[in-house]
């Protein structure tokens, strides 16, 4: 058994009249509950709710402070390896597309460090393509080993790997795991990878959950938004995130909702999710899950992610390339376009601004033969 | 009269422990220290940066009293690993064990809190548990070598008051060590309501730290602590259910 087995269960109550049965009383009724549950999750995402935008944020901000305060934790993504044996429709790194791929080696690992830590971040989230030759776990663990010399927490962002590997790679000084579901929708989700593993629908689904059972500290997960009605996927996150946390109280369990960018090929996605929708998301989030974190990535814009600060979100990334080395090199291809290229700098200042306190570490590696 | 509470051989006049977390600003820190009278305050090992330039270490006065918590510690095992890293980066001998494993109400867990207790006493630490207020836990805890208990009121960061009441009664009564209410206190009266049920103290953060005016709420907290801690030095008066009548139903008898 696993998460499998719910989205089927929730996904045949998914009909056309759902979100529209909801009103705005319901809404009400939720926002003065103190826990929440599958219901009210789907009323805080129902069209009703979008009339009741500035009462949720009110209570969303309000949870935020009182369990995480007046803080916002920084991190910034090092891409290690471009090289990629998918294809996905949506995806710059995708096998169809004829570049020149990128590998850092260990020398260049080091300066991409070194660069990302005299910014002052502590927390790094390392990426790479899925492709067993080249970005192998080995691989990974010999990037781990020289990141820990310069940062307090290392994640891993990567394709689904076993529970052993994720093991073998918690053991090595990764905290954290970050894994995107990309499209609860199966159907949907079968459409847009077209070739390679990753059109294995539950062996990237259950993958959090393989972390979880590792070990790791924080999980964190999210739908792509723009692949499919954002208010299902929407909804399953938040169910999937409920579900790990119920199942490893140990784990934080942390959330994305990152929305679909340009990239180097023509898809377009069919759902437009408005700023409206992925405040509403957000909120719906928060205060589903009021202590699970809520990270904001450079995908929206700057002026966007300035007022999202206040409603929800706990991490930021900064300083943020999408390229292979590209804080020390030029001439990489992104993974995405980026809309907020604000400097580590730059993002503290404005949060300060804010009356946000930027947070740099809030990890140490226990290493168990030195404590 | 001389009101000291001793902890680990240190004798101390205030009865507020104070918190680092949560602020806008490091900088709120030595202001708020100030405010509230404090001589002891909690900081979490995992935000110490001894490389940064705003280093949370940076902005405590140098006269108080460090009290390293093991906060992201999930095993007895990683709070045992913390609290040696916190010693090795030259934070004293203190520490708030801090052990949880249940994200979603952050409830501590006695067991392992125990467990590590016992390796770090014997290490020589000076040992504050943070726990759930349960008597034999406590006992177990005082037991192991632990200075003082600390219980919590309501889950951290509700602001939710004295929920566990009558479960602190019950520890301030039977453990025989100084009880320090620590979580969920959210206002002024009901710290002075855990002093006058004869707490040793009250740690406080999230109250403070997300307060409008976070240094007239340490002010406020200052007050209410010695209030409570003057009450219950002077006897509460009984309380009783109705009025008393002027004229009893016994006055017959003379």
């Amino acid at each position: 058994m696993g998460f499998y087995e719910d989205v089927h269960a929730l996904g045949h109550q998914m009909n056309t009249g759902l979100w529209g049965q909801y009103t705005k009383d319901d809404v009400k009724r939720s926002l003065c509950k103190e826990q929440l549950d599958k219901r009210d999750l789907q009323i805080l995402l129902s069209p009703a709710a979008a009339d009741c935008l500035e009462e949720m944020a009110r209570k969303a901000r309000s949870l935020t402070r009182s369990h995480f305060g007046y803080v916002m934790q920084l991190f910034t993504p090092m891409y290690l390896a471009d090289f990629c044996i998918n294809h996905c429709t949506y995806c710059s790194f995708s096998s169809i597309y004829d570049f020149p791929r990128k590998k850092l080696s260990a020398a260049e690992v080091r300066k991409e460090a070194e660069a990302i830590a005299a910014t002052g971040i502590r927390h790094i989230l390392i990426l790479t393509g899925e492709s067993r030759t080249e970005s192998p776990v080995s691989y990974l663990k010999e990037c781990v080993m020289i990141l820990k010399e310069y940062f307090s927490s290392v994640s891993i962002e990567v394709n689904p790997l076993s529970e052993d590997e994720y093991k073998e790679l918690k053991e090595a000084g990764v905290d954290g795991l970050t894994l995107y579901q990309e499209v609860y929708h199966e159907e949907t989700y079968r459409k847009l990878h077209v070739k390679g593993p990753k059109r294995i629908y539950r062996n990237r689904l259950d993958a959090p959950e393989r972390g979880c059972r590792a070990g790791f500290r924080t999980v964190n997960i999210g739908a792509l938004l723009g692949m499919h009605d954002w208010r299902q996927e929407a909804f399953f996150t938040a169910m999937h995130a409920r579900y790990l946390q119920d199942k490893y109280p140990e784990c934080e369990i942390g959330l994305s909702a990152p929305r679909f960018r340009p990239f180097l090929g023509e898809y377009n996605p069919e759902h437009i999710v408005s700023d409206r929708a992925l405040v509403q998301i957000i909120l719906a989030y928060r205060l589903f899950l009021p202590r699970s974190g809520i990270t904001l990535s450079t995908r929206e814009p700057s002026a966007l992610r300035d007022r999202l600060i206040h409603l929800g979100v706990t991490k930021m990334s900064a300083g943020v390339s999408t390229e292979v080395g590209g804080h020390t090199q030029q001439g990489g291809t992104p993974q995405f376009e980026i809309s907020d290229g604000r400097s580590v700098r730059e993002i503290s200042e404005m949060l300060k601004a804010g009356s946000l306190q930027p947070v740099f570490k809030d990890w140490d590696m226990l290493e168990a033969e030195l404590y | 009269m001389s009101d000291s509470l001793v902890i680990g051989g240190q004798s101390l006049s205030s009865r507020l422990f104070i918190g680092t977390g949560k602020y806008s600003r490091n900088s709120l820190i030595p202001e708020v220290v100030e405010a509230s009278g404090s001589q002891v305050i909690t900081v979490a090992l995992r935000r110490v940066d001894p490389d940064s330039n705003d280093n949370i270490i940076s902005h405590i006065p140098s006269r108080m009293t460090l009290l390293p918590n093991t906060s992201g510690a999930r095993t007895a095992e990683e709070a045992v690993r913390i609290a040696r890293l916190a010693k090795a980066t030259g934070l004293g001998n203190w520490v708030k064990i801090e052990v949880i494993n249940d994200q979603k109400y952050l409830l501590p867990d006695n067991a392992e809190t125990i467990r590590a207790t016992e390796i770090l006493v014997a290490e020589g630490f000076v040992v504050l548990p943070y726990m759930s207020p349960d008597l034999s836990a406590a006992l177990l805890m005082k037991k192991a070598g632990a200075a003082a208990v600390m219980p919590l009121g309501s889950p951290i960061g509700t602001n939710r008051g004295l929920r566990t009441r009558e479960l602190l009664r019950i520890l301030i009564t039977e453990v025989n060590l100084p009880v320090i209410v620590d979580a969920g206190i959210g206002r002024p009266s009901e710290a002075a309501e855990a002093m006058e049920l004869g707490a040793a103290a009250v740690l406080l953060n999230t109250a403070i730290a997300t307060a409008r005016n976070p240094l007239l709420m340490a002010s406020a907290f200052r007050d209410a602590v010695a209030a409570g801690r003057k009450a219950y030095l002077a006897g509460l008066g009984p309380v009783e259910e109705t009025a008393s009548a002027s004229s009893p139903l016994t006055g017959f008898l003379g």
